[in-house]
């Protein structure tokens, strides 16, 4: 490799994904980012209900996500080899624990409105 | 404080603090590399890794410039594919698309190939009769496959019914390839591996097809049924040492078996026997399933030309290019990118990927009138799989010395999950990326 350079970077993100697809994903993300800022600011405090629930979805998206990875590259457990492996298996199980669990924060309080009072 | 979260509550005002954001992040950005505005004319032979590559940097930095590039091919291949290919990894379209959409605008694409170079007279012949005068002339049209020189050997028994494998050919070929060796695979019997003695595009190829080969028998069930000999062409089976002990040590694991200086020479697809030249003289072994990599070398309109080496690799025509700038040594207004070089090491894509900022760097030093900076340093890479799953980062320059692209976070001769994520996801999205001219 040359040089890894953010343009480099974006460049192998838009055609994995084609140009569309990958900018869409990131201003999904970014939407999703912004709604549950938005969501924290309007509510002033976080509800620790939702939260639990969006917690509890954390399981979840590690798991799914690690699946999804392994699925669609063709690969399973047995092919973790080095640390840098674990690394990223850690780093895509994150990744998918907190968005989906940002999602499920953010589909809560934007469907069920402001929290006025907790019960 | 309170006036700013009031600002941030409402919708309205969280929107446009957030597209103020955005904007003042976008507008630091990166400073494009200066255009420079000439007159020249530039041919690039070849419209492949190399080619749609170059084509597409040149426009982007040289204003006024005339480009033509030559190749009749209308598909573009994805090489590195082939291998995945081959084992039933991916369907033949992976590794297709058209020339056409990797091209600039505003360069003259000419649908023919080159009949005739003259280097003294700077024109260039192509096939259809056109004849194009250039003043810098950019050589990047690959190598040929020189089936013919196996004996008994035809393109056409590629497939299941024979048991024969030829995934350099074509990813059609790759294709047949794999039925070849998915039945051989489940079927069982003797698999022969190996590669020609000549230069090659990725030395690496042959033995991932062992590797995966053995894998996929494996994963079926069937190992026991199968054999696995792998034919080196040299006293090793990598010509990096470091790299060939590993490589041995795998297939020692592996239960793979590798013979030296055994060289394909011939085949008999009825009795399904392979002769080998040794320096004991012909073998012939008999065989169910055989992979063919044949002998390679540069198409002969090169060889015509006067651009190959005169006292080296004199029977495969690689041009004769300085090692580090890739400008011919006898021609000053002629580079070479890509598998054509006539240089230690590097027939791989990620070394074309090295070429390429190296020959702009020279060419558009010399349009300036000034000596360019940028040096070649051999850089090859191979991300060497050794099973469905895993791969080995092989990386190494002209010292034989391995130079990791991540150093620290990817170890180079470890066999890891992360290599072959690259393999499958990012890799043919950073050769796309390089043949737009932003990688």
């Amino acid at each position: 490799m040359e040089e890894m350079t953010l343009g480099t970077l974006i460049a192998v993100f838009e055609e994995m994904f084609g140009r569309v697809l990958w900018w869409a994903l990131v201003a999904a993300a970014v939407v999703v980012t912004l709604a549950w800022l938005y969501v924290l600011i309007r509510d002033r405090r976080v509800s620790w209900r939702k939260f639990l629930l969006a917690q509890l979805s954390m399981p979840v998206g590690a798991v799914g996500a690690v699946w999804f990875v392994m699925w669609i590259t063709n690969s399973g457990m047995r092919d973790i080899g080095g640390p840098i492996d674990w690394i990223v298996l850690l780093g895509v199980a994150v990744a998918g624990a907190i968005g989906l669990a940002m999602l499920v924060y953010v589909a809560q309080s934007l469907l069920r409105g402001r929290v006025t009072s907790e019960t | 404080m309170t006036d700013l979260s009031k600002i941030a509550a409402s919708r309205r005002g969280f929107l446009a603090l957030a597209a103020g954001s955005a904007a003042l992040a976008a507008g630091s950005g990166m400073a494009p590399a200066q255009t420079v505005r000439t007159g020249a004319r530039i041919v690039i032979l070849g419209a492949g890794a190399g080619g749609a590559a170059i084509a597409n940097r040149l426009s982007e930095r040289l204003s006024g410039a005339s480009i033509t590039i030559v190749d009749g091919r209308a598909e573009h291949y994805y090489q590195p594919g082939f291998t995945l290919v081959a084992t039933g990894l991916k369907p033949a379209r992976y590794a297709t698309s058209s020339t056409g959409e990797w091209l600039p605008r505003g360069i003259n694409w000419v649908r023919e190939y080159a009949a005739e170079i003259d280097p003294e007279a700077n024109r260039v012949t192509t096939t259809g009769g056109q004849r194009l005068d250039y003043d810098f002339l950019i050589v990047a049209t690959g190598l040929t496959l020189d089936w013919d020189a196996i004996e008994g050997f035809s393109l056409d028994l590629v497939g299941a019914q024979h048991g024969i494998s030829a995934h350099y050919a074509s990813p059609e070929h790759a294709a047949r390839s794999w039925q070849a060796l998915d039945a051989f695979t489940s079927r069982g019997g003797i698999g022969m591996f190996g590669r020609p003695a000549t230069e090659m595009k990725c030395a690496g190829a042959p033995v991932k097809l062992c590797l995966l080969a053995e894998d996929i028998a494996t994963t079926k069930g069937n190992r026991d049924r199968c054999q696995f000999v792998y034919n080196a062409q040299a006293p090793n089976l990598f010509g990096v040492p470091v790299i060939h002990h590993r490589v041995r040590q795998i297939m020692d694991e592996r239960d793979i078996s590798y013979r030296y200086q055994h060289v394909l020479k011939a085949i008999d697809p009825g009795a399904k026997t392979a002769t080998y030249t040794t320096p004991d003289g012909d073998k012939t072994d008999r065989w169910d399933f055989i992979n063919v990599v044949p002998p390679q070398r540069a198409p002969q309109v090169i060889r015509d030309s006067g651009l190959s080496w005169a006292d080296r690799w004199t029977d495969q025509g690689w041009i004769e290019v300085d090692m580090h700038t890739l400008r011919h040594a006898r021609y000053a207004n002629v580079f070479g990118i890509g598998d054509i070089n006539g240089v230690p090491k590097g027939k791989t894509a990620a070394s074309v990927k090295w070429h390429l900022p190296v020959v702009e760097d020279h060419l558009i030093a010399q349009i300036q009138g000034r000596e360019g900076t940028r040096s070649f340093n051999g850089y090859t890479s191979c991300p060497l799989i050794t099973r469905v799953g895993r791969a080995m980062l092989v990386e190494f320059d002209y010292k034989d010395n391995l130079t990791p692209s991540f150093p620290g976070i990817i170890a180079p001769l470890e066999e890891l999950w992360i290599s072959w994520l690259m393999k499958e996801v990012a890799l043919k999205a950073t050769y796309n990326a390089m043949l737009r001219g932003r990688a």
